[in-house]
């Protein structure tokens, strides 16, 4: 395959990156779909909603987010320098806020009046809820009941905001029958409803939509980088469920040859077995939520459940976006188990007084692997895409402590 | 083309009235029953014959529906026994047209080519596929009318005038119009507005028009047949296999019986409808 000579051009007019991504959803919503894409398209050009946006992550959400040097875990691992990119420190505490706003300023100027979402974690069924109760609009969350039992704060925090929480208890009751479920909403309600889509993934054009909103993390990561170090970072690292604080943190970097990426997915109980949500790693191209994507699936098909101790990756896809880079070899996917997860989350914890969230626990696992064999001048970049006070009954369970 | 299509819609125009579509989940509760129900329907007076390929994750489809993919799935339902469930079928009918409804990813799976020309080899005559809208025909509908099968396109009540063209270009054998903004086995559908966007379609098209989606008795058939070409019942219909199940989730002894008399039932609504129909 030849070398594209710019990774950053996607997606195509018909929303695709190479063989992935499309518009495969229901005629119901195919008039929406071309809808949103042109209302977006008009608000990417125009410098008043840029402003807004600007406004809002300035002043709401608290960006930008600081870079800092783990000097603690740093030392520990005897390596690469480690900076952590702290989007655990946004308002709601993870990235997932960054998109919301953008996407309600969007629905707010198509005129919808009802905001739906799908949630695995509760982090994006909070941020959801958080900007509706900002806006004034009613939000419905869709979330499924083996997370709804699995993070209950987020649940709590969903109904003080002012959102209503529908439990979802078809399928595998987690994050890809809530997505099912919004869309059946969706499309039942298609006139008044926007659905706020949390990740990277479903039909173009939110892969690219959410791709951008949440790129504010690269763009000032590389800004912020360049002052402290002088230089960009050598590697990337990002957790992937769906992928958007992924997406969001290497797409600025994308076109930089020396910059090395690494995405880590859910191992689970790990890839060789069937409990895991690492789609790269076990699964196989196929559609469903309205894009082509790396999918776990079975030789009919037939779409399987993933298992992650994180909820906010239990999910058997990935953004479209992500399986054409894997594709590329542009990005590394790697992948980090339950145990591992774990063990990053205690340990940063305790050397950096920083509880992070089980998803950025993921990545940090896989910097743990690789920092103590690099040379003390290589610069890891990671994300920390959220905080971990959502998790402590997962983590307490997990690790034999009764709260 | 497969022409049993046309020349089902061809022998009702001349019966001067609209054909009765009955839609079953393939396989559900399990393959023997699912073919002993197929095998009863167009004695029952269905017209056509929706079969409904399982998947795991049917975003358009209502509760009803979503069970019986489940209960077929768990039963050990597959896009290859679907297909041999329609060859078993066509060994003894030869004119009761049968169309495939359900999602890509299985196709996909199976393999576009492969697929295409194992449904035409076992007497299968179109496909819906709910997430294939035209922006996504080069994937399955362009292959499939090349090889003769019929790929029949959704309409919604969101298609607009602007748009109704394109969702047209590429339909053979007949239109299917959703009639509710939302999923299967929802709302009960406006038989005013019906008439209407079925009128709208008509239009732009020489094809008949079926109408599905929340369409429950005989009365609403009726209504819809004046209206519409061919009515379309699904969630009904499988709700009744819901119910004969025994307490082991198995198949009872009159599930098949009482599935045909439902369709006897409903199939009386598009012979009983008011004759204002509109000629063409």
């Amino acid at each position: 395959m030849a070398e594209p000579n710019t990774y950053r051009a996607g997606p195509d007019d018909h929303g695709h990156f190479g063989m992935f991504g499309g518009r495969y959803v229901a005629e119901t919503l195919m008039p929406l779909i071309l809808e949103l894409e042109k209302a977006y398209g008009a608000a990417r050009k125009d410098p008043g909603f840029a402003a807004e946006l600007d406004y809002y992550f300035r002043d709401y959400v608290g960006r930008p987010s600081p870079l800092y040097l783990a000097a603690r875990l740093t030392a520990r691992f005897g390596g690469a320098k480690v900076y952590l990119k702290r989007d655990e420190l946004n308002h709601t505490g993870a990235h997932k806020i960054n998109n919301c706003i953008g996407q309600i300023l969007l629905a707010r100027r198509m005129g919808k009046t009802r905001i739906i979402a799908e949630t695995g974690a509760g982090q994006h069924g909070v941020a959801a809820a958080t900007v509706a109760a900002l806006f004034d609009l009613p939000c419905i969350v869709y979330m499924g009941e083996v997370d709804i039992a699995r993070q209950e704060p987020n649940v709590f925090r969903m109904k003080l905001l002012g959102a209503e929480v529908r439990p979802v208890s078809s399928g595998s009751r987690t994050l890809k029958d809530a997505m099912n479920e919004a869309l059946r909403d969706w499309v039942t309600n298609v006139e008044d409803t926007f659905y706020i889509i949390g990740t990277v993934a479903g039909p173009h054009p939110y892969p690219e939509m959410v791709r951008d909103f949440q790129s504010v993390i690269g763009r000032e990561a590389r800004a912020q980088m360049m002052e402290r170090e002088g230089r960009l970072p050598d590697t990337l690292i990002a957790c992937i469920g769906g992928g958007s604080n992924a997406m969001g943190l290497f797409h600025p970097f994308l076109d930089d040859p020396d910059v090395a990426m690494i995405g880590v997915e859910a191992g689970g109980k790990g890839v060789e077995t069937d409990a895991h949500a690492a789609s790269l790693a076990g699964g196989r191209p196929g559609v469903l939520h309205g894009n082509r994507t790396y999918l776990l699936q079975d030789g009919d098909g037939q779409i399987l459940e993933a298992h992650s101790i994180s909820a906010g990756l239990d999910y058997p896809g990935i953004g479209p976006e992500h399986s054409w880079l894997r594709d590329q070899g542009r990005v590394e996917y790697v992948s980090a188990t339950d145990a591992e997860a774990l063990e990053a989350f205690q340990l940063c914890s305790r050397l950096e007084g920083i509880i992070p969230a089980l998803e950025p626990s993921h990545a940090l696992a896989h910097v743990a692997k690789i920092a103590p064999g690099l040379a003390k001048d290589h610069i890891i970049l990671m994300n920390m895409c959220g905080r971990g006070d959502k998790d402590i009954f997962t983590v307490a369970d997990a690790i034999g402590v009764k709260l | 083309m497969s022409g049993r299509i046309a020349a089902r819609f061809a022998q009702l125009k001349a019966e001067g009235r609209a054909g009765f579509v009955a839609f079953l989940t393939a396989g559900d509760p399990d393959h023997e029953t699912s073919a002993a129900i197929v095998e009863g329907l167009p004695a029952a007076g269905a017209d056509l014959i929706e079969l409904g390929m399982p998947f795991s994750d049917p975003m358009a489809d209502g509760p009803s529906i979503q069970a019986s993919s489940l209960r077929a799935l768990r039963a050990g339902a597959s896009l290859r026994n679907t297909i041999e469930l329609v060859r078993g079928f066509r060994n003894r009918n030869n004119e009761t047209p049968v169309v495939l409804m359900g999602y890509f990813n299985p196709i996909f799976r199976y393999g576009v080519d492969a697929f295409i020309g194992d449904a035409v080899a076992a007497g299968i005559d179109g496909l819906i596929i709910v997430d294939l809208p035209p922006e996504e025909d080069e994937d399955l509908c362009l292959p499939a009318l090349k090889a003769g099968l019929n790929f029949i396109r959704l309409a919604a009540p969101t298609t607009d005038e602007t748009r109704l063209p394109r969702v047209l270009a590429n339909t053979s054998g007949f239109v299917y119009y959703v009639s509710i903004r939302g999923i299967t086995g929802a709302a009960s559908p406006d038989i005013a507005s019906v008439g209407e966007s079925v009128a709208r379609i008509k239009r732009h098209t020489v094809l008949p028009v079926a109408v599905g989606f929340g369409i429950r008795t005989p009365e609403q058939v009726a209504d819809i047949a004046a209206v519409a070409d061919a009515v379309v019942v699904g969630s009904a219909i499988v709700d009744v296999v819901a119910n004969g199940l025994d307490a082991n989730g198995k198949a009872g002894p009159s599930l098949v019986e009482e599935v045909l008399g439902l369709v006897r039932s409903l199939a009386a609504g598009v012979r009983n409808a008011p004759v204002e129909r509109k000629a063409g």
